[in-house]
């Protein structure tokens, strides 16, 4: 078609081009969320089902879990110094240092230790996850294998979303515990704060029920993330450019969806 | 022909359409395939035919129509089902498809692992027969990164043949391929008919080779079998897109 041919055509009112931009991008919404519940059914069932790879699991718990640790561990000292440097700021303007100590541990662990874990398995594991499931799927090794009789559902995604599942919630324990190891270093050593204030604000302001919404939390985040992941691989067409660009959107769709996640749960602890 | 005349043919397609959207696929497709044979399908590009080889295996569910493999329609099959009678099939696929973070021992061994309970010695003694049987020795260890294209095909086999199915399914076994490892492809082709005597599936539009594997061609034109028969036969057959298909190659050669 030349360019000619193009301006020939009827002229198009820009209001209809962003009516249907918006509804394409509504239906794509709905579309994916759709498809992650159809899928998240099927590996729910899955689960279920004999044989039990306990292997493939295993496998992906280390992949996912312990090979996270030190990420985590960096992530959640550096978050949890970087907020008790930027409350005690706050708090010493009105004599408030003592309530540095609980401030950061409510954070971290209500909010701070599921969202970055989540985000920290996002980046590592889901990205090379989907990057896997994306290239079996179009140089077809997900056919064979169902050719073979073997369900992929099963044996490629429910050790996936197993391992988010179980491990975001063990992550987000350590980067309770390094963050709240990062605030005492700056609160203690750093500021001066004495080691019995730090220690009995934080016991008496942090109740066992904050470091179970955030476990809830990474839970959540965990099975949500992995499961994206899985599904973009999954659905991966195109070739290496299709893979990236799965790739991509599972990224994004992740990283929105723990924080849209996020909101929600928090709103159904502290209705 | 090897198939005795009055047994039930192995795959039997009856009056199987398809579409995708407004996109007509197969539309009305009737093949019958003996046991023991090697049937090809023949067809150019977008003619239908991995769609075709998809129905036989389930992996796909028509619009109408019946696939009946070893006397069983495989169409209003759950995914239960469908399972058991996969394992009547291996399949060869154009890009070997093999699990590309395993070694080619455990690619081969991955269907016995799955659904038998051998021992690690038996599995390690039918991995060796299989690859025997295509014609590799001492590659168990490589991964398939390592391997050339028609070593891969090789395996590609060795794993489809592992659980001794009774049909073994080719989808586009030469494609992309240099003519020296055609023919090295088309020998083990040959080579798994003598040895296993399975009932064999071509997806190819590649006519030298299929007339060189083929029992029977099945010619495929915008989703119809438009002309069938043993390779000698096909060549005389007056349908105007088949000979002009034929010409491409035979006007060549």
């Amino acid at each position: 078609m030349t360019t000619s041919d193009l301006d020939s055509g009827p002229k198009r009112n820009p209001l209809v081009g962003l009516v249907e931009g918006v509804g394409n991008g509504v239906i794509g919404a709905f579309q994916t969320i759709g498809g992650l519940f159809a899928l998240g059914t099927s590996v729910v069932a899955w689960t279920f089902r004999p044989p039990f790879r306990l292997q493939n699991v295993f496998t992906q718990f280390d992949f996912v879990g312990v090979g996270s640790i030190v990420l985590v561990a960096l992530t959640g000292t550096f978050s949890g110094m970087v907020f008790a440097t930027q409350s005690w700021s706050a708090f010493e303007l009105f004599g408030a240092e003592s309530l540095v100590g609980p401030t950061v541990a409510l954070t971290v662990t209500r909010e701070l230790a599921p969202v970055f874990s989540a985000l920290m398995v996002t980046m590592r594991a889901c990205s090379a996850m989907c990057t896997e499931l994306g290239t079996m799927r179009v140089t077809e090794q997900v056919d064979a294998l169902e050719t073979m009789a073997v369900n992929p559902v099963q044996y490629l995604l429910v050790p996936r979303v197993l391992a988010g599942l179980c491990m975001v919630p063990l992550l987000t324990m350590i980067f309770d515990t390094a963050g709240l190891f990062g605030g005492f270093f700056v609160a203690v050593p750093l500021k001066g704060l004495s080691v019995g204030t730090f220690v009995l604000r934080t016991q008496n302001l942090l109740a066992p029920a904050d470091i179970w919404e955030g476990l809830a939390k990474g839970a959540v985040f965990g099975f949500t993330v992995t499961l994206i992941a899985c599904y973009r691989g999954y659905n991966a067409h195109g070739g290496a450019k299709g893979v990236g660009q799965a790739t991509t959107r599972a990224m994004v769709d992740a990283a929105v969806a723990i924080f849209i996640e996020d909101y929600f749960m928090g709103l159904l602890f502290h209705p | 022909m090897t198939a005795a005349p009055n047994r039930p043919p192995m795959i039997s397609v009856q009056d199987l359409w398809k579409s995708f959207g407004d996109n007509h696929v197969l539309t009305g497709i009737n093949l019958d395939i003996a046991e023991g044979s090697t049937c090809v399908i023949l067809g150019g590009s977008g003619s239908g035919k991995t769609v075709l080889m998809k129905h036989m295996i389930g992996l796909l569910k028509p619009d109408k129509g019946k696939v009946i493999v070893d006397g069983e329609d495989v169409v209003p099959m759950d995914e239960r089902e469908l399972e058991r009678v996969r394992r009547k099939f291996g399949m060869v696929f154009q890009g070997a498809a093999l699990f590309d973070s395993m070694t080619v021992y455990e690619n081969v061994s991955f269907a016995l692992r799955e659904h038998t309970q051998l021992s690690e010695d038996e599995i390690r003694a039918k991995v060796r027969e299989k690859l025997g049987i295509v014609g590799l020795q001492n590659v168990e260890e490589r991964y398939p990164a390592e391997l050339s294209g028609g070593m891969r095909k090789r395996v590609g086999l060795a794993r489809a043949i592992v659980l001794d199915p009774k049909i073994v399914l080719y989808d586009e076994p030469t494609t992309g391929l240099d003519p020296i490892t055609t023919d090295y492809v088309d020998d083990m082709i040959l080579t798994a008919k003598r040895e296993l005597q399975v009932t064999q599936v071509v997806i190819s539009h590649d006519i030298a080779s299929s007339f060189k594997v083929a029992d029977k061609v099945a010619f495929l034109f915008k989703g119809k079998i438009v002309a069938e028969g043993p390779p000698q036969e096909l060549r005389h057959n007056p349908h105007p897109q088949l000979q002009h298909f034929l010409q491409m190659w035979f006007g060549k050669s």
